[in-house]
């Protein structure tokens, strides 16, 4: 067989994914430990501090990356669902609903740092910016994946379920976007640029080293949790069995 | 016996839909109901004040629309899917595409039609100015179609629950963000005196982006619910 097609078959299986992500899982968090220090130490260290945002502008390099992880994780569940669904492979099932909580978790620190971060620079904790508005319905998008998962009892049901909500919100995701952003600029002008690809090296590179170390912790997370679904679901099957039996060895 | 061709089907769900609407024609009233007494809420709670009445007329009545429709959503498939029927349209061999949309026809025209009829009383309630009203009603008229198509997959996604109503909202609510955003937008422009026909436009092609893909997202639902 081809290779390519081998480790995807042996991924889908639930004893082999268990075993490979669990060598895997370390390794990953070391990876997230290690960036999330030096980016850190660049970010809250070394950078400058922002001519105009002054000292507060080093919450972005957490926000901005944590926000880019929320959108980033919808869109993977979305994929992953769709993937679910078509093929029916219980893995990714269970790692679509197992990225929610993360994604959620995401997005509520985003807004969280967002309002932080808006408190000195625009005076304000919270306002109906486009960028706030989209994030903020992007977390309810999130409630409604993992709340319809909570609703069902068999959990390949329920995942399977949560993964066409997952589908059909990412298609309804951009025109979210684009009307919630064409929405605020028709009332106020926009008061903030993000900057774009203007940023100073000093103050890019913290942020970039963020948002890798953000993807090695969402990996590692995802891996544990998917873990411990697997094991949950598959408590009767022999080689949970088979596997705890050799654990208490 | 020959299977009936899908428009037979199509018109014969229809017919069906509607003579067991006319026969609930007490329950079909209550988000009518739900609706005239939210809107009546808002001067009193926000005071009786023309200006300002005018001035969030067409939100309130958008959300009024937005909250009743999600409440007669509830029943869009759940006593098709408790007495069996639902079972038996899957198993009929039609596109349960076109069933869906059978299903999502009727339920806009006992529960959002009547909403864009009642528009011009509950926009007089608001004191909106009368060039708005004009535009209300077409906001409603494209807008109601795609609250029900979208959702009917939030139904389709909850049918199997008990107790799905609540959830049902959550799910929906977020996908309603652009049709209300460009609704309201357009009213308000319209009473400005600036073009609308932007917004109208971009409502009209959301309408026929989810006539194509809502029926297919609901099949696939219900699909899901009944395995």
């Amino acid at each position: 067989m081809n290779p390519i097609v081998l480790f995807f078959h042996k991924t889908g299986s639930p004893p082999w994914f268990y075993r490979f992500g669990g060598k895997l899982i370390p390794w990953l968090w070391m990876a997230f430990v290690l960036l999330t220090v030096v980016g850190l130490y660049l970010g809250l260290f070394k950078a400058p501090p922002d001519y105009q945002q002054g000292e507060s502008v080093r919450i972005m390099y957490v926000h901005v990356p944590a926000a880019w992880m929320s959108m980033m994780i919808y869109g993977l569940m979305a994929m992953m669902g769709f993937i679910a669904l078509v093929w029916r492979i219980r893995i990714m099932e269970i790692l679509m609903i197992s990225s929610a909580p993360i994604g959620a978790a995401f997005t509520v620190i985003a807004l969280i740092t967002g309002s932080l971060w808006g408190r000195p620079t625009w005076g304000t904790y919270w306002v109906w910016d486009a960028r706030l508005t989209s994030e903020l319905v992007l977390l309810f998008l999130y409630f409604g994946v993992i709340a319809l998962y909570n609703a069902y009892d068999e959990p390949r049901k329920a995942a399977r379920v949560a993964s066409l909500m997952a589908i059909v919100g990412a298609v309804n995701l951009p025109i979210i976007h684009y009307s919630v952003l064409w929405w605020n600029t028709l009332h106020q002008g926009s008061s903030i640029g993000a900057g774009g690809s203007s940023i100073h090296p000093s103050m890019l590179w913290p942020m970039l080293i963020m948002a890798i170390a953000f993807k090695f912790y969402y990996a590692a997370n995802l891996l544990s949790r998917t873990r411990l679904r697997l094991l949950k679901q598959d408590h009767r099957k022999r080689w949970v069995h088979e596997l705890l039996g050799q654990e208490k060895n | 016996m020959s299977r009936p061709t899908a428009s037979t089907a199509f018109l014969a769900l229809l017919r069906r839909d509607f003579l067991l609407a006319y026969r609930r024609r007490a329950e079909l009233l209550q988000p009518l109901v739900f609706l005239l007494v939210v809107t009546s809420l808002f001067p009193l709670g926000v005071g009786p004040s023309p200006q300002l009445l005018a001035s969030i007329a067409a939100g309130v009545i958008w959300i009024a629309a937005l909250l009743a429709t999600v409440l007669s959503l509830d029943s869009l498939f759940r006593s098709d899917y408790e007495d069996g029927t639902l079972e038996q349209m899957v198993l009929s061999g039609q596109p349960l595409a076109m069933i869906a949309l059978a299903r999502i026809v009727a339920h806009w025209m006992v529960a959002g039609l009547p909403i864009v009829l009642l528009s011009p009383l509950l926009a007089l309630w608001m004191n909106l100015p009368q060039e708005g009203t004009v535009v209300l009603i077409k906001s409603l008229a494209i807008g109601t179609p795609v609250l029900s198509l979208l959702g009917a997959i939030g139904g389709a996604l909850t049918v199997s629950l008990k107790r799905g109503g609540q959830l049902l909202s959550l799910l929906v609510f977020p996908l309603y963000v652009p049709i209300l955003i460009l609704a309201t937008s357009a009213v308000s422009s319209a009473i400005s005196g600036l073009p609308y026909s932007g917004q109208l436009g971009l409502m009209l092609a959301g309408m026929i982006a989810a006539l194509t893909l809502a029926p297919f997202a609901t099949a696939a639902a219900l699909k899901l619910s009944l395995s």
